[in-house]
């Protein structure tokens, strides 16, 4: 089947077989590698989207059940010129290392401050908690949103 | 030996800044290039059918079903094999695809390539196979009894019958761990057209993938290329073959590109793990708690094949009495063979599990002895220029064993208050501990290890440096895995050139020499050694030629003025160096262990305070401070991103991580059942860094990717101990071990 969807702001067709995730389709389909595949079970957070204004893992999302939504992956997040500042802020704090967790990062970040511009830490460390990064310890990124939480007071 | 007196101290982004990386935009934004990313014209994806069982015979193999699909370009067995039969990094003892007998649960034994994926995997699923069970031989004990071993390595060094006053013993264990990249094994292979295949894959090292493979394809060396490719970290599982020679194969059988990808699943038996251990240990002490013997008995289960087994048995033998001083030891160290996943490099390599038990020992020494942990430590620790106490190798370099003990112990304890936040409660947000039943506790270890390669391998780095008009290119094969190699070499180039446009570029295995493998925390030294000496030789020859003192993105300056530009230095072609660089020579030991086998060592010291739930068995890790020996700090975030990314490694193998196994079978082949620290599971870390220059690292710099691992694991474990009063000798900790069932 063909489903419609509105990908990072512009319309967007893909033909769907069956059984195919949002995570297939935008990777392999819509050639958009920034969701990364890393689980496949919703554990880790790589795949992070927003589907019609919710956070999901795109890996645990059918690509058929998504016609006529609007989503936006990691490569809708900055413009030509600018980084949202969650982007900003990671690369500045030295919170990317491997960076093959970053995108769910920045999008499940992203979705937070949209909605909570002042998290506590421990609302970040909650907010983030379906996220996994192997190689940080966490440290950076939750100083780098910390700091983003304190800065736009 | 460094080769470079005079360098340039005034330019952006040069050594001690957090310099920016230059792959952190393309990751934010989600453009960087990972293996799993890349793609190809007319590309096919592969698949790989594998064993159900850890030991079994095939007994019928048929692959004309899975051939005969719509789609399916390729189906390759052992018998496909152009060239050797076999690969491996240390012993040639694994069988590209299956020989006929399988020897652990998920050994690849055929290969397909198709139009895509679902094809791909319906062709696996179409292959015919009827194995014939075997009894799997899983233990490790009764393998050595079997003398089933990949390697044993015997150490006696002093008197053995000598006897301290007072004598603690125990038994450790350490669960085999997996690395957990978050990037999946994955690559693709493009035939050139001409015979020869180039590889883009998921690696540690492109050019001891490029030995293994070529002779597998029976093809010359310079018919096979290795990229290196986006990495989405490693820790140890990228160090050995995976998918690489299979790649190949297929898309030299098909004229095709093809690609493949492991899921999660898949992935976990598609690496090497870290080696789980048992160890048995006696340590024998004077009434001053002066370390008068120490005895282990070491195993390691390697696994089905050979992999690194050897160089990982080395590091847990040599490193088995910890950074102490004492003149009589006596270890059998054994790494072994059975049905089990293969095992190999993981962050810290060995040293990991010797770390737990020696630590593990040194405080019910001191508990034997009524004396402080950190005093008896500080009585016995090792120090430049003492004997090793196991090789008897005199340490060169720095070795501040009791600087960071001291370091370490400088830092505030937290305060003991019981948190109100659940969040911050062991059982977290499920509510299930009344904090009036929390109990902390706090405990300390130190540990230490080699960097670089050891035992007499011949270890280097090479680089090429290039002057552009536009700056300065450094080629190096150096495999960036998110550690942040690529900036530390930018950010050398520029301190020694003095010149701030530096672009590291990584070149494939045709285009430069190998710069070793970025593992054993050597990179940092080694590929930033060589760029250090190449930039220095540029430098000091381009001065030497314009008659300038110094150099900057405008050209070779004198007193301050442009003698020349890059433009015009560049005039007939842009100006090369290249080197390449060794550590200090290293040799093997003799028959009783005794040598000079290490290049360099470091030290760390942790202390971890917990809060336990005693009756549930529920953990939270509050913080793990630490106090590191690096030698010299070359990017202050980059090195904190090591230390709090190896803590929590550390602290994952303290009380999550373990690889669950019924007769050679994983049973948490998943992120779902195999535990990963959360962002709430994350300590805080404060840390100290002791800069005590190295002597053969550029600038001073030691490696510091691995000691975070080492000793935050008994760091962990040493203050449930003292949380809960009960002995626990086997990591990871689990519920059942705190309430004692």
């Amino acid at each position: 089947m063909l489903i419609e969807m509105t990908v990072n702001g512009e319309p967007r067709i893909a033909t769907v077989t069956g059984a195919e995730s949002l995570l297939n389709v935008l990777r392999d389909e819509l050639r958009l590698p920034g969701s990364k595949n890393a689980c496949e079970q919703g554990e880790c957070g790589s795949c992070s989207v927003v589907l019609d204004g919710e956070l999901v893992c795109s890996c645990l999302v059918m690509a058929a059940d998504c016609d006529g939504s609007e989503v936006v992956t990691v490569e809708g997040l900055a413009d030509d010129d600018w980084l949202h500042p969650v982007q900003a802020a990671l690369v500045e704090a030295g919170a990317v290392q491997c960076g093959f967790c970053t995108p769910g990062f920045v999008v499940a970040a992203a979705h937070l401050f949209e909605h909570h511009p002042h998290p506590s830490r421990e609302e970040i460390q909650e907010a983030l908690s379906g996220n996994i990064c192997r190689c940080t310890g966490y440290g950076a990124i939750l100083r780098a949103l910390e700091n983003l939480a304190g800065g736009a007071t | 030996m460094t080769g470079v007196t005079d360098t340039a101290s005034r330019v952006r982004g040069g050594i001690g800044e957090s310099a920016v990386r230059p792959d952190g935009v393309p990751k934010v934004v989600g453009s960087f290039a990972y293996a799993s990313d890349l793609w190809a014209k007319g590309m096919l994806w592969g698949a790989t059918l594998r064993s159900p069982y850890a030991r079994a015979r095939v007994a019928r193999l048929e692959t004309a079903p899975a051939l005969a699909l719509d789609g399916v370009w390729a189906v390759l067995t052992q018998d496909d094999v152009p060239g050797a039969p076999t690969f491996g990094q240390l012993e040639r003892d694994q069988p590209v695809l299956c020989d006929g007998e399988v020897r652990y649960w998920g050994e690849p034994v055929a290969v397909v390539a198709a139009d895509d994926l679902h094809a791909a995997r319906r062709a696996v699923a179409a292959i015919e196979i009827e194995y014939e069970a075997l009894e799997p031989q899983v233990d490790p004990e009764e393998a050595e009894e079997r003398d089933d071993v990949f390697h044993r390595i015997r150490i006696r060094r002093g008197d053995a019958d000598a006897l301290g006053e007072v004598v603690v013993e125990g038994y450790y264990e350490t669960a085999s761990q997996d690395q957990a990249p978050l990037g999946t094994e994955a690559g693709i292979a493009i035939p050139d057209g001409e015979g020869g295949v180039d590889l883009w894959a998921t690696t540690q090292w492109i050019h001891v993938d490029h030995e293994q493979i070529h002779p597998c394809l029976a093809l010359d060396p310079d018919q096979v290329r290795c990229h290196p490719a986006g990495i989405g970290g490693a820790f140890g599982a990228r160090e050995d073959i995976s998918l690489h020679i299979h790649l190949c194969m297929l898309a030299l059988r098909t004229g095709r590109p093809v690609k493949m990808v492991y899921d999660r699943a898949e992935s976990f038996v598609g690496h090497v793990k870290r080696h789980g251990a048992r160890m048995w240990y006696r340590h024998e002490a004077d009434h001053r708690g002066e370390l008068v013997k120490v005895q282990a008995r070491v195993l390691l289960d390697g696994g089905a094949y050979a992999h690194t087994s050897k160089a990982v048995l080395a590091n847990a033998a040599y490193f088995a009495a910890g950074p102490y001083r004492c003149d009589n030891v006596v270890v059998d160290a054994a790494a072994v063979h059975t049905n089990n996943p293969p095992c190999g490099a993981m962050r810290g390599f060995g040293a990991v599990q010797a770390c737990f038990a020696y630590e593990s020992q040194m405080d019910l020494l001191a508990a034997e002895l009524g004396i402080d942990g950190m005093e008896l430590r500080r009585r016995n620790a090792l120090a430049a220029g003492d004997p090793m106490p196991t090789t008897g190798q005199i340490v060169e370099g720095s070795l501040p064993v009791r600087e960071v003990i001291d370091a370490l112990e400088e830092i505030p304890l937290p305060d003991d208050a019981v948190p109100d936040d659940a969040r911050h409660l062991p059982g977290g947000i499920g509510l299930t501990t009344p904090p009036d039943r929390v109990r902390r506790g706090v405990g300390y270890a130190v540990g230490f290890k080699n960097l670089a390669f050891s035992e007499g391998f011949d270890d280097y780095a090479d680089a090429r440096i290039v002057l552009t008009p536009a700056g300065v290119e450094v080629h190096t094969a150096a495999i960036e895995v998110g550690q942040g190699l690529v900036t530390v070499c930018q950010q050398i180039a520029r301190s020694v050139l003095g010149i701030e446009q530096v672009t590291v570029v990584a070149d494939d295995t045709s285009e430069i020499g190998s710069a070793g493998s970025t593992s054993a925390s050597r990179q940092t030294q080694m590929t930033g050694g060589a760029v250090y000496r190449v930039a220095g030789e540029l430098r000091r020859k381009l001065l030497e030629r314009f008659g300038g003192d110094d150099l900057s993105d405008e050209g070779v300056l004198r007193d301050g003025e442009v003698v020349v530009s890059l433009a015009e230095v560049c005039a007939e072609g842009p100006v090369e160096e290249h080197v390449r660089f060794r550590h200090p020579e290293t040799h093997p030991t003799d028959e009783n262990g005794q040598g000079d086998p290490h290049a360099g060592f470091a030290v760390a010291a942790h202390r971890a305070v917990v809060d336990v739930d005693p009756d549930l068995g529920l953990v939270r890790v509050v913080r793990v401070d630490t106090a590191q020996d690096v030698g010299r700090i070359l990017n202050p975030a980059a090195a904190r991103g090591q230390v709090e990314g190896g803590i929590l490694q550390g602290v994952g193998l303290a009380v999550l991580e373990s690889l669950v196994l019924d007769e050679g079978k994983i049973l948490n082949a998943s992120f779902t059942d195999y535990l990963l620290a959360t962002s709430l599971d994350a300590p805080e870390v404060e840390m100290r860094f002791i800069e005590e220059p190295d002597h053969w690292g550029p600038f001073g710099a030691k490696g510091m990717g691995e000691p975070p691992t080492i000793s935050s694991t008994p760091a962990v474990v040493a203050a449930i101990r003292d949380a809960i009063g009960r002995h626990l000798y086997r990591v990871p900790v689990l519920p059942e071990h705190i309430v004692g069932l």
